[in-house]
C-alpha cells in the first residue's frame, strides 16, 4: 500500500477513515461514513494514541513526514486532512 | 465472616477460553467427554522448531467477541483474556455500576505478556525501521496488559494488579483477590489466560528443557505417566468473579464455591530447579489451615501435573505425604489443554469449581494408570462421580513458585 500511495498527492476523507478503521478500530456508537469532518477526534472515540497511530500509518503509506508541528491544534479530520494534504502539496 | 474476623469470599462467576472450549459449558462438556485441544500447531510455521504440537484454543473470531476500537491494540492473548472476563463478569450478574464507583477491581496473572503482538511489531522495528511499529506496542506486550485492559473495558476502578510467578500465577492473582476484598474492596474479576504461543514466546518456554518433542497428540503431554515426555504448551485459562460472601448474599447471586484457602511459598535455588517438594508441601498444608479443613476432609486434588517425570514424583510425593498414599483422588484435566502457564491454574480451579457443582471428578487424559513411582489415585479412562465438598487446587511455576488453594461448596 506505501508504494501504491507514495506518489498520491491528496488524502480524502474517505482515505481518512480507511485508515482510521484499519489502524484503530471504530467505535461501536459512531458512524465514519456519517458526516464526521467537523466532529472531534475524541467525540469519534478516538484517543490521542488511537490518532497518532493514524498519523503513523498516513505518514507512512503517504511517504511524507507528519511531525509534531504539522499536527498541533489537529482536533477534527478537516483539520487533519487540510494539515497533511499542506504537506503533501509541499513535498 | 471467618473465624480468624476475615470476611468470607466466594467466586459468583466463571469465564473459560481453553483449547477445547471456548466458553464455560463447552469447555466442561469437552473435558467431561475427554475431548484433547492437544493438536500441531498452526499459527505460525512450527516445522523448523524442535516443537510441533500446542494446545491453541481454535477458531476464536475476536471480531465476533472484542469491540473493533480494541482489535488493532490488543495481543492474541488479551483478546482472549476479554473474552473470558466478559464471561464471568456476565455470569456472576453483577452490575459494576451498582457498586461504589471503586467497588471492584482487577487481579491477574501473566507468564509473559503479549509476545506474539510484541514479536510482530520488534520484527518491523529491524526489518522495516520505527515508523513502522504501532503505537500500541507501547503496552499491547506488556504482562500487565490484560489487567489495564479488563479494567478499562468494565469500568473497574478498584485496587488492580498483576502478578507473574508463571504457572502459579492463577492462584497467586485469586490470592491478591481475595487481599483486596478483605480490604473493603466488594468484588474482583480475577485470572489468568495466558499463552505465547508464537517463536518468541516459544523461545522462553523451550530453555525450560522440559518440552515435549513428540508429534503425537495423544502421546506428548502423559502427567505422572512412567514416561511421561514433558509439557506442551497452550493457551487460554479462566476468569472469575470473586465476591465478598455478605455482597453475593445480599444480592442473591448464585455462589460455585468459597476461596476457603490460599498459601504461596517459594523455593530458593538450588531446591527451584528440582522443586523438591518441601515447599509444596508447605503450601498445601498452609491452604489446608488457611481453609480449617483437614486433609481427610478434601475429596479432590487437581494437581499442578507437570508432565516431567522428576516434577512429578515431586509432587506426588508432597500429595502422599500431606494426604498419605491414594489417600484422595487426584486429577489432571490439563492433560487435555497443554501447559497454561499463568492460564492453567485458573482454568483448574474453575474446572474444581464446575466439579463440585456436578458431583463429578473429570479424568486425566492420555494416561492409562499412574507410573510406579506415583502413590496416588490418579482418576483415569473417565469421569468419576462423587459426593464433592471441598478441592484443593496445586500450581507450581518455574523458578521456585508454589501456590494451592482451597474451594469449598456450601455444606
Amino acid at each position: 500500500m506505501s508504494d501504491a500511495n507514495a506518489t498520491a498527492t491528496e488524502l480524502t476523507v474517505e482515505d481518512l477513515t480507511g485508515i482510521m478503521r484499519s489502524s484503530a478500530g471504530e467505535d461501536e456508537s459512531v458512524d465514519l461514513d456519517g458526516d464526521i469532518l467537523d466532529s472531534a477526534f475524541a467525540d469519534l472515540g478516538y484517543d490521542s494514541l488511537a490518532l497518532l497511530e493514524t498519523v503513523a500509518r498516513i505518514s507512512r503509506d503517504y511517504g511524507v513526514e507528519l511531525g509534531d508541528d504539522v499536527l498541533d491544534g489537529v482536533e477534527t479530520p478537516r483539520e487533519l486532512l487540510a494539515a497533511v494534504n499542506r504537506t503533501l502539496a509541499a513535498a | 465472616m471467618r473465624a480468624d474476623g476475615t470476611v468470607r469470599t466466594v467466586v459468583t462467576g466463571v469465564g473459560v477460553a481453553a483449547p477445547n472450549g471456548i466458553g464455560t459449558e463447552a469447555y466442561w462438556a469437552a473435558t467431561l467427554a475427554g475431548r484433547s485441544g492437544i493438536a500441531p500447531t498452526t499459527r505460525y510455521d512450527a516445522s523448523g522448531y524442535p516443537l510441533r504440537l500446542a494446545g491453541e484454543v481454535p477458531d476464536f473470531e475476536a471480531e465476533k467477541h472484542i469491540p473493533s476500537r480494541l482489535v488493532p491494540q490488543t495481543d492474541h492473548g488479551t483478546r482472549l483474556s476479554l473474552y473470558a472476563a466478559d464471561e464471568a463478569l456476565r455470569d456472576s450478574a453483577l452490575d459494576p455500576a451498582g457498586l461504589d464507583p471503586y467497588g471492584m477491581g482487577v487481579a491477574t496473572a501473566s507468564s509473559m505478556g503479549g509476545f506474539e503482538f510484541g514479536q510482530r511489531e520488534l520484527q518491523n522495528l529491524w526489518s522495516k525501521g520505527g515508523r513502522f511499529v504501532s503505537a500500541y506496542q507501547s503496552f499491547a506486550w506488556f504482562y500487565a496488559v490484560n489487567t489495564g485492559q479488563i479494567s478499562i473495558r468494565h469500568g473497574l476502578r478498584g485496587s488492580s494488579n498483576t502478578v507473574v510467578t508463571d504457572a502459579a500465577g492463577g492462584l497467586d492473582a485469586l490470592g491478591n483477590a481475595r487481599r483486596q476484598i478483605r480490604k473493603g474492596t466488594t468484588a474482583m474479576l480475577t485470572g489468568g489466560v495466558d499463552g505465547a504461543l508464537c517463536p518468541l514466546g516459544l523461545a522462553g518456554h523451550l530453555s525450560s528443557g522440559a518440552m515435549s518433542t513428540g508429534s503425537r497428540a495423544d502421546r506428548a503431554f502423559l502427567p505422572f505417566a512412567e514416561d511421561a515426555p514433558g509439557q506442551v504448551p497452550g493457551e487460554g485459562g479462566a476468569f472469575l468473579v470473586l465476591e465478598d460472601a455478605a455482597s453475593a448474599r445480599r444480592r442473591g447471586a448464585r455462589e460455585y464455591g468459597e476461596l476457603a484457602g490460599y498459601a504461596a511459598t517459594f523455593d530458593a535455588a538450588p531446591q527451584a530447579s528440582g522443586q523438591a517438594g518441601a515447599g509444596l508441601v508447605r503450601a498445601i498444608r498452609r491452604a489446608l489451615d488457611d481453609a480449617r479443613t483437614a486433609p481427610e476432609d478434601v475429596d479432590v486434588v487437581f494437581a499442578d501435573a507437570a508432565g516431567v517425570p522428576e516434577l512429578d514424583r515431586a509432587e506426588s510425593r508432597a500429595l502422599g505425604e500431606v494426604f498419605g498414599p491414594g489417600g484422595v483422588p487426584v486429577t489432571a484435566p490439563k492433560s487435555m489443554t497443554g501447559r497454561l502457564f499463568a492460564g492453567g491454574a485458573s482454568l483448574d480451579l474453575a474446572t474444581a469449581l464446575l466439579a463440585l457443582r456436578d458431583g463429578t471428578i473429570p479424568h486425566t487424559a492420555n494416561v492409562a494408570r499412574p507410573g510406579p513411582g506415583h502413590p496416588i489415585d490418579l482418576v483415569t479412562g473417565e469421569p468419576r462421580a462423587a459426593d464433592l465438598r471441598r478441592a484443593l487446587v496445586v500450581a507450581r511455576g518455574r523458578g521456585g513458585f508454589n501456590a494451592a488453594a482451597v474451594v469449598r461448596r456450601d455444606v
